[in-house]
């Protein structure tokens, strides 16, 4: 029977939970790299059982570990990322220029075909890949340095590149999302880059229509359709037709169209799962009650999905890397939370059930199926 | 042999139990013992300095002697007694951060 291995990675380690189809009972292992911040663990689509996590902290900085069995063993590779040439300043909080700075890596997307290749997005923004299976990195600096890049500026987590997606029709095609530049595109494999951000309003910067500066917290693809988009703003569920070329808004009923984490089910691709928060400054659900939210018709029309979610005095957040699905048949949904908790549906997020309820802060969940 | 005593975090990256022995050509300083530290350790490899600047992570302490050798030059030498090996060259995470 066919099964799912979760990868948690937590404010001090990562766990990995286990279970078969039915996805009812579960064997947790953990916490591995106890103690460091793991940003976001993942596996490689071309190679379940060759793992990738991202390590840090703030005493000892950054580690990538690599796992070759599933998990059961890791080994650090290559933790030097360097930025190309000089690197320059970007905007600072108040708005001075500051000098690019790696501070960590916040994602890991492996390629879609070759086990020993991944792509990085840091903090200081940029992207950075290693074709060797993580022993050496290289930045693709074509993004950072396409002209507009001393004018983005941190978001209140940092000036990260947090999303990574890759066309699965298109090897030369990344789309990559930034906080708080925006999305910039490119279309020779990384080479030259521009920014894809029309159709986003954003009120919190000087021209809530500009070319860059929007704080965009998360993007989403459905493989079978690569030109669609979906995107969780600052504030604003957005979504594009054309491959980010334009954006139209598709909040619609929402209770709060604030959040982080934006995710499309394995089967359906106007199937879309978000969680709203109340607001900026106020990271928990409304009225205290864990909602996700789905839609059936690519937006605008959304469903509460609560069975199983508590719905009175819960005031946890779930963050941008911190939703999954799996493509069994019957599609998992899952999310964590920074109050610990770990949530599966196995049922495309009619009910709910804590996988664990008591992890550390959780960073990020990612799913591999299993055969 | 200089002993050197790594944080428990990096111990466990390293796989070491106990103190580190390293021998080193010329004189003990920091930089002598970080050399040959990740020579044999290399996945200590910036976590302990920059990789590129090879500046001391701002949340790293170097403590022997009960002195505080932080901030001290890089090539300073260092006492005689984590010279000889009677005492320690202690790596310590700063209690500010965790």
């Amino acid at each position: 029977m066919s099964g799912v291995r979760v990868l948690v990675g937590t404010r001090k380690g990562a766990f990995v939970l286990t279970s078969d189809g039915k996805r009812e009972r579960w064997d947790i292992s953990g916490p591995h790299f106890a103690g460091w911040e793991i940003y976001h663990l993942t596996g490689s689509p071309a190679d379940p059982d060759r793992l990738y996590a991202s390590q840090a902290g703030g005493w000892f900085g950054q580690v990538i570990q690599r796992s070759n069995d599933g998990g059961e063993t890791w080994e650090p590779v290559g933790n030097e990322f360097e930025y190309d040439g000089v690197p320059g300043t970007h905007q600072w909080y108040d708005g001075t220029p500051h000098p690019w700075e790696f501070a960590r890596v916040w994602h890991l997307e492996p390629s879609l075909t070759d086990p020993d290749t991944i792509y990085a997005g840091a903090e200081d923004a940029a992207l950075f890949r290693s074709i060797d299976g993580g022993h050496t990195w290289q930045e693709l600096s074509g993004l950072r340095g396409h002209g507009s890049g001393p004018a983005w500026q941190p978001g209140a987590g940092g000036m990260c590149l947090h999303t990574i997606v890759l066309d699965p029709t298109d090897p030369g095609r990344i789309i990559v999302a930034i906080s708080a530049a925006g999305v910039f595109r490119t279309d020779d494999a990384g080479k030259t880059w521009r920014p894809a951000n029309r159709g986003l309003r954003s009120e919190g910067i000087p021209d809530p229509y500009a070319e860059v500066g929007h704080c965009v917290h998360r993007l989403a693809m459905h493989p079978s359709r690569p030109d669609v988009l979906l995107m969780q703003k600052h504030w604003d569920v957005m979504r594009s037709d054309d491959a980010g070329e334009s954006w139209q808004e598709i909040s619609g009923n929402l209770p709060s169209d604030f959040g982080f984490p934006i995710d499309v089910h394995a089967h359906e691709p106007d199937t879309i799962y978000v969680v709203p928060i109340k607001s900026d400054s106020e990271h928990y659900p409304p009225d205290g009650k864990l909602r996700v939210y789905r839609s059936r018709t690519g937006g605008t029309e959304w469903e509460a999905l609560t069975r199983g979610l508590p719905q009175r005095d819960c005031y946890v957040n779930v963050l941008r890397d911190a939703m999954a699905v799996d493509s069994l048949d019957s599609c998992g949904v899952y999310f964590g939370t920074t109050g610990g908790q770990v949530y599966v549906s196995a049922d495309a997020g009619d009910s709910w059930a804590p996988i664990v309820r008591d992890l550390p802060a959780v960073l990020s969940v990612e799913v591999q199926t299993l055969p | 042999m200089i002993r050197v005593v790594l944080p428990t975090h990096l111990r466990t990256l390293a796989r070491v139990d106990g103190e580190v022995k390293l021998h080193i050509e010329g004189p003990a300083t920091q930089r002598a013992i970080l050399d040959a530290l990740e020579a044999r350790y290399p996945m200590l490899r910036g976590t302990i300095r920059d990789h590129a600047t090879a500046r001391r992570r701002p949340l790293v302490r170097f403590f022997a002697c009960e002195l505080d050798l932080s901030h001290e030059p890089p090539d300073a030498p260092l006492p005689d007694a984590v010279a000889k090996g009677a005492e320690p060259f202690l790596v310590v995470g700063a209690m500010a951060g965790g």
